[in-house]
């Protein structure tokens, strides 16, 4: 999996002996091909254009549908109306007009083409031992799935982190996943078909720029048309004036623009996001006590925060190059290691590949409790540092000592989980709760199941969790590991 | 970056990756970045408590400093939008300015305290902001000694 100094590439033939998996044929892929820019190896539904200078949504056909509504009715407007205008009024008229259809252009492109605030995934690494903070903290009772949630208090407001399963992180407050865009977006306020990308931390003053322009812009229009239309219908009469102007599309625009203006600034002025204001996340409804802890206290700060704050420069680097070479642990939890895969291992992992992991993980924690009776557990230890110390007693590891006593069943198949891949999609639609997180106990809540924590052979391994934990963790991440694995089963 | 692979290279030669340790980010006072001060128990016996204290809150002003809403800020703001954000395709904001002060001094402290420990601190940036990562380190030369660090599970980034 990793090239270029020979202690990784040692790490490499280390790694496809303990996964089993189908690097051999990576290895010869990944030398052949020549270096990749990131955003060639992206994860999410976003479309790179410019060599990854301009980053879009999958579907881009309604952003063309707004750029030609504007195009044409300014081109309207500065063919027929400005002339008469220019000539009767003043000429400053189609000044501030192409003033404002530049600014409006400027805006629109920028919300666009920018980077809303994606949060790149998480390394392989630090989701192992994210999941193997959760494995232990829960306890392990197994067959239910562990449940995702963090509860932190801010400015004394309780907010709950969510567990994203697709990005394997904690979401940071007032982060979303966009189901369109399959990423998940740092203060995410919605996903707009319109500008062809989703709203976010980065371009959210953009886009309330480019409506607000835009409200002007219409504004603008109309009223010249109007005077367009008074003015020439004393000459001409009025239908013939109105069938020169392009009234129609400005009237109706008008009001939804003005409309969504206003509600943006109502939500800037309150600091919320769009997806905060529709589940009443804040709402005095919800209880005396709930108030938003994000806000700072006046209109003007709020205003002056979202539209003049400092701007956070793109977490992602689309243009950086695909390192394959940075050094990787290849942790105990194999099926964490394979599917949070980096981003460059992700694009060498077709399909067939997960297909062919995922049934192996299946096998194997069908397999595991009659393996248990035996000496040796192959399966969870050759994953061992790769610093070449021989783990002692690899081999002939007397697990089937105290460790068979512990009251670990068949694992069951999960009925629940494969709901999960599903529910973490609808998570963009702010008024369904995903379905999944609601039998979701926070890890205080799941009780420790007795005797768990007595298996006392002393394993002398370096790089796993301490020999207490070590049976219980293990086991039931290789049962998640199956969990896993019929989840990508039913996804691939 | 092409100076942190190189240390991570050198490193390489005399030593080699046990283990990784995580610093999750601190949300208690809201979006900002600001990383845990808790010090995981995996680092025990490798540096000192203070030192580590010392470099997560030294970045952690770093990271207030350049989410700081103030005059500058404002200022940079208005003038942006005044030009249409075109100003941005020419001018580094403050962040970035920031930023590229936060790995000078990420590189820094590695190169003095971290790297003669075996350790190594990677950018917060390279990670997307969600954790900072060190890197624990194992002198190859001491053969078939067990590392001192185990994932333990009593660190828990809460």
């Amino acid at each position: 999996m990793h090239l270029g100094v020979s202690e990784s590439m040692r790490e490499c033939e280390y790694s496809q002996i303990s996964t089993r998996s189908s690097t051999p044929m990576e290895t010869p892929y990944k030398k052949r091909t020549p270096k990749k820019r990131k955003w060639e190896a992206f994860p999410g539904r976003n479309k790179f254009y410019c060599d990854g200078r301009i980053m879009m949504a999958k579907q881009t056909g309604v952003f063309y549908l707004t750029l030609v509504l504007i195009l044409v009715t300014c081109g309207l407007f500065f063919t027929f109306d400005c002339p008469y205008l220019a000539q009767q009024l003043t000429p400053i008229i189609p000044v501030i007009g192409g003033v404002l259809f530049l600014f409006v252009l400027g805006t629109l492109l920028r919300t666009s083409f920018s980077d809303p605030g994606v949060l790149p995934r998480a390394t392989s690494d630090e989701a192992a031992d994210l999941e193997r903070q959760i494995d232990v903290a829960n306890g392990s009772t197994g067959y239910r799935p562990p449940p995702r949630t963090k509860e932190v208090v801010i400015n004394g407001q309780t907010v709950k982190l969510k567990y994203c399963f697709t990005c394997k992180i904690f979401r940071p407050p007032r982060a979303s996943h966009c189901s369109l865009c399959d990423n998940c977006v740092e203060r995410f306020d919605h996903h707009c078909p319109w500008v062809g990308n989703c709203v976010g931390r980065r371009n959210y003053r953009f886009f309330y720029m480019f409506i607000l322009s835009l409200s002007f812009l219409t504004i603008f229009i109309f009223a010249f048309v109007i005077t367009h239309i008074i003015l020439s219908s004393h000459r001409n009469g009025f239908l013939k004036a109105l069938k020169d102007s392009p009234v129609v599309v400005c009237f109706f625009s008008v009001w939804s623009i003005v409309g969504l203006s206003g509600f943006h600034t109502y939500l800037i002025s309150s600091n919320q996001t769009t997806n905060e204001d529709i589940k009443g996340s804040w709402s005095s409804k919800r209880g005396k006590d709930n108030y938003n802890p994000y806000s700072h206290g006046n209109i003007f700060t709020n205003c002056c925060a979202a539209l003049c704050g400092p701007l956070p420069p793109s977490l992602i680097d689309r243009r950086g190059f695909v390192q394959s070479d940075t050094p990787q642990l290849a942790s105990p939890t194999n099926g964490i290691t394979m599917y949070g895969a980096t981003q460059s291992q992700q694009s060498h992992m077709c399909d067939q590949d997960q297909c062919i992991q995922s049934t192996k993980f299946v096998l194997q924690a069908a397999a595991t409790p009659l393996l248990q009776q035996q000496s040796s557990e192959p399966v969870i230890l050759t994953a061992s540092p790769e610093n070449g110390v021989s783990l002692p007693g690899r081999t002939s590891l007397a697990l089937g000592g105290p460790c068979t006593s512990l009251p670990l069943g068949q694992p069951t198949p999960p009925t629940s989980t494969p709901s999960l891949s599903c529910h973490e999609a609808t998570d963009i639609h702010p008024l369904q709760e995903p379905v999944a997180h609601h039998h979701f106990l926070t890890p205080e809540e799941v009780p420790s199941p007795p005797g768990m924590l007595h298996c006392g052979s002393p394993l002398g391994h370096s790089h796993t969790v301490q020999a207490g934990f070590y049976n219980p963790a293990s086991q039931d991440s290789l049962h998640e590991d199956s969990v896993r694995g019929l989840v990508k089963l039913s996804s691939v | 970056m092409a100076t942190e692979f190189h240390n991570l290279q050198e490193l390489r030669h005399s030593a080699s990756l046990v283990t990784k340790v995580f610093i999750q980010r601190d949300y208690s006072e809201g979006t900002v970045c600001r990383f845990q001060t808790k010090f995981p128990s995996e680092l025990d016996n490798r540096i000192e408590r203070t030192l580590l204290e010392e470099t997560v809150k030294t970045l952690n002003s770093y990271y207030a400093e350049a989410e700081k809403i103030g005059g500058q800020s404002y200022l940079e703001g208005c003038l942006a939008c005044a030009t249409a954000y075109i100003i941005f395709l020419c001018m580094e904001t403050r962040y970035e300015k920031v930023l590229r002060k936060i790995s000078g001094y990420i590189q820094e402290q590695n190169e003095k305290i971290y790297a003669p420990r075996g350790l190594l601190i990677t950018d917060p940036i390279e990670r997307g902001m969600r954790v900072l990562e060190i890197s624990l380190f194992e002198d190859r030369g001491s053969g078939g000694s067990s590392p001192s660090s185990s994932m333990s599970s009593g660190s828990s980034a809460r």
